[in-house]
């Protein structure tokens, strides 16, 4: 083995695990860093202790996929270093700062695969903040991995692929599914026989479980505006409009999200060149077909690079791990290439298709009242917001932010970013992308102020006990 | 899109100097334009940790702060905004005997300019503030304190536009030249200018208008490094500061702790830096060890910037010594803030007038070139 360092994966969702195994394949020893306690990402994310539920039960259709990879990442245990519950909190010049164990550790790296996963994404409603009402990959965390519901009578709202899977998985764990609110119009799933082609399996999954909840008595409710989250101490009802009509229903927990949003700090820490991206209505870190980012050693992969699923997830993980073996000037695989560069493709395709047909309702931005929380960790409203664009003439994000402190609490803009961006944009008749991005700076999460420090970047070799 | 200007007076840096000279020289009635580069405050000025503390400063300075002293409480009538500006009390503290010396000569020293420092020991140190950590003793303070640095320049640039400043930010200055009875500007987005004066308020960017007149000035490069916690309950109603230099903290009013020291790097744009890891959690570790408040906290941001930094620490205050009708004001030294107000009417004298009634001779151009025509020395 070559004297150089190891390399570093964040991240060990599906993008993070394929391209693990694809380094350790050809003979590497990366370090795996990742936030959760055990590997698989949100998607295929394990109980914090093994339950009686089956794979089946976790993972749905899904589960032979997740059996594979969480079987496949356990095998290469002796041949890779992993640190689970380890923030990556910093990045500069090819060390990273990564808190785990209650210290720090300084790690050198050489090559780096960025596979950060995302979040979803939310425009701020009336109660959007009462307790009870949840995004929707946390409804699905709670019952994944805590195997709980967020209510015993739930509504989901939102848009994307997402809203439908979690209604049906709790629908599937025996709760009561009061309604699907879907903010498209029911004409945009027209889209969807574009997708057949494509991607038949996915379109006629999603179908299947519109049906499931419709035949279970959950109505599923089309072109839904203006909702509103009532309730004194906690979710007690939702109200929206629908074709001139305002209609309401009752329910004790909410499951909200308007699509995924990439984590991409990391990048942004490490100097990856930006460029907005019209699908995710973000601006994402660039990347080639490969995976390879604006800086060389740094690779790019899965959701956190742009949004396009779990499988397409995998195939950039292992793709990235490829480019970086062939820059290393190692011997890789090169006969997958064409192969999973073919698959990324086709997914790519599919995504345009499920952004057709589950498009993000940007147009709220317009109508969120000024009363209205928009920063949570701040607690800025959408009219405090508005009189600082006003008084101070903004029109830039950063500007924004250091006037109105949004997007400067515990999440960083994390939540609030996208909207305030939105909101920037709508008031000052800019579009989207005019109004920049929020800079990031370490640390992505909250770090502890007594985090032991260790002076000397080092190589790591085994995982710190916990 | 050409656009011309003319005007009584070109600022060139939209910073808290630029912005509030901008707003005392339409007080004066004459006619002002403010360009910025980016964005008005979004600087040094912006940056910075947020004391607004005269304690510390080198006697020469001290007239100059006290007028700004003056200035802060007034702020809500100024600028519409009192930029959280808290009467706090600055506490400077001694980590040895030495230290403690040195804060008492220093009381000497400043006696006649009435800042009322009271000099504590260890055991009112801790009683009274709540400090934990080996303290020797410390200087109070008590008309110093506290404010948002975030809020307050750029409060000083809107209440300029509203006085009827002309004031264009993302246009930064592309060319400048002295031409008849003033000065011909150029800046980005075809702007052209005429000005009878100008002010270089550039900050870290002023090194090379002044260098176009014949004046080069060794102006360095500082990134200041920040850390704030979550909010937490109060235990922190001083501004904190230490002889000596390593560390300075305070609470605002939403509860967070602002904590300082260490110096960030630039990026590779070196108009953007961040602070390094390894420096915030020193200072993280120092601010848990003086405070038990802090011990259980989180560092929820980091924050950095740009400073122009001089070597003998004071900026560069007064009248071009190569060019009539340009007059220089930068190089703040990480110490600005709150003497900035008070910079802003100087210079707005200084348009006027010509002189001012505050002294600044120790901040002129000169001390760095004796000889005014040495436009060609290397720096």
């Amino acid at each position: 083995m070559s004297e150089r360092a190891a390399p570093l994966v964040v991240g060990a969702g599906p993008a993070g695990m394929r391209a693990a195994q694809a380094l350790v394949e050809a003979g590497l020893r990366p370090l795996v860093v990742d936030e959760a306690q055990a590997s698989g990402g949100q998607i295929y994310r394990q109980p914090p202790q093994g339950d009686d539920r089956s794979a089946d039960a976790l993972y749905g259709s899904e589960a032979a996929k997740a059996v594979r990879l969480h079987r496949g990442f356990a095998a290469l245990a002796d041949r890779l270093d992993y640190w689970p519950r380890a923030l990556l909190w910093n990045l500069r010049d090819g060390v990273a700062d990564i808190a785990v164990g209650g210290g720090n550790r300084r790690v050198a790296y050489d090559g780096l695969i960025l596979a950060t996963g995302a979040t979803d994404r939310v425009l701020p409603v009336p109660g959007w903040t009462l307790p009870g009402v949840f995004t929707l990959g946390g409804t699905q965390i709670a019952l994944k991995a805590q195997g709980c519901a967020i209510g015993r009578r739930v509504v989901f709202i939102g848009c994307g692929p997402l809203l439908y899977l979690v209604a049906w998985q709790y629908l599937k764990a025996g709760v009561a599914v009061a309604a699907v609110l879907d903010t498209a119009p029911l004409a945009r799933k027209l889209h969807l026989l574009r997708g057949m082609p494509l991607a038949p399996a996915i379109v006629l999954r999603g179908l299947r479980m519109a049906a499931e909840l419709q035949l279970r008595g959950t109505a599923i409710h089309h072109g839904v505006t203006d909702i509103r989250i009532e309730g004194r101490t906690r979710v007690e009802r939702i109200v929206w409009r629908q074709r001139g009509r305002d209609k309401s229903l009752a329910c004790d927990g909410i499951g909200y999200g308007l699509g995924l949003r990439p984590e991409t700090q990391l990048a942004d820490l490490a100097g990856c060149a930006f460029r907005f991206d019209r699908r995710d209505r973000a601006w994402l870190p660039e990347r080639d077909v490969s995976g390879r980012s604006s800086v060389p050693g740094i690779y790019l992969a899965g959701d956190g690079a742009r949004i396009a699923g779990a499988d397409a997830a995998e195939r950039a993980g292992e793709r990235a791990a490829l480019a970086l073996l062939e820059d290393r000037g190692l011997p890789y695989a090169a006969s997958r290439v064409a192969a999973l560069e073919r698959d990324l493709a086709r997914s790519d395709r599919v995504r345009d298709v499920l952004d057709a047909a589950f498009p993000y309702p940007a147009h709220w931005s317009r109508q969120i009242a000024d009363d209205t929380l928009l920063c949570r960790c701040e607690e800025v409203s959408a009219g405090e917001a508005r009189r600082a664009i006003a008084e101070f003439s903004l029109t830039e994000l950063n500007r924004l932010k250091a006037i109105s402190r949004i997007g400067m609490g515990r999440c960083q803009g994390r939540v609030c970013g996208a909207a305030a961006a939105e909101l920037l944009a709508r008031e000052t008749a800019q579009d989207i992308a005019a109004v920049g991005r929020l800079r990031t700076q370490a640390p992505v999460k909250p770090i502890p102020f007594t985090l032991t420090t260790s002076n000397e970047p080092h190589e790591p070799r085994h995982a710190p006990a916990h | 899109m050409r656009r011309r200007i003319d005007c009584d007076v070109a600022i060139v840096g939209g910073g808290l100097v630029g912005s509030s000279a901008a707003l005392a020289l339409r007080g004066m009635g004459l006619t002002v334009t403010l360009l910025d580069k980016g964005f008005c405050g979004a600087q040094a000025s912006g940056v910075n940790y947020g004391g607004v503390r005269r304690q510390g400063r080198p006697p020469e300075q001290l007239p100059l702060s006290q007028r700004a002293h003056a200035i802060w409480p007034r702020l809500k009538a100024l600028i519409g905004h009192d930029g959280e500006f808290l009467r706090s009390g600055h506490l400077k503290l001694a980590r040895s005997e030495a230290d403690m010396a040195s804060l008492e000569a220093y009381a000497i020293r400043v006696v006649g300019f009435g800042l009322g420092l009271e000099l504590i020991g260890h055991n009112e140190a801790r009683q009274r503030f709540g400090l934990a950590g080996d303290i020797v003793g410390a200087s109070f303070c008590p008309g110093d304190g506290q404010a948002n640095p975030r809020l307050v320049a750029s409060a000083f640039a809107a209440a300029a536009r509203r006085a009827g400043a002309e004031v264009l930010e993302t246009a930064p200055v592309t060319g400048i030249v002295r031409r008849g009875e003033g000065f011909v500007l150029e800046a980005q987005g075809g702007i052209e200018l005429t000005a009878r004066s100008v002010v270089n308020s550039a900050g870290a960017w002023a090194d090379q208008f002044a260098q176009a007149f014949g004046e080069p000035v060794p102006l360095m490069r500082t990134y200041p490094s920040m850390v704030v916690t979550e909010p937490l309950d109060p235990f922190l109603a001083v501004n904190i500061g230490m002889e000596g230099g390593g560390i300075y903290a305070r609470q605002v009013a939403r509860g967070n702790c602002v904590v300082g020291g260490e110096r960030g790097l630039p990026l590779p744009d070196p108009d953007f830096s961040r602070p390094r890891g390894e420096g915030a959690l020193a200072i993280m570790q120092r601010a848990a060890g003086l405070f038990d408040g802090l011990r259980h906290a989180h560092a929820i941001r980091f924050w950095s910037g740009t400073e122009a930094t001089m070597p003998d620490g004071n900026p560069v205050i007064g009248p071009s010594s190569t060019t009539p009708g340009l007059v220089h004001a930068f190089g703040f030294s990480g110490a600005g803030f709150q003497i900035a107000p008070g910079v802003g009417e100087v210079l707005a004298e200084l348009v006027r007038d010509g002189r001012t009634t505050t002294p600044i001779d120790a901040f002129s151009i000169n001390r760095f070139n004796p000889v005014s025509s040495a436009a060609g020395d290397s720096r």
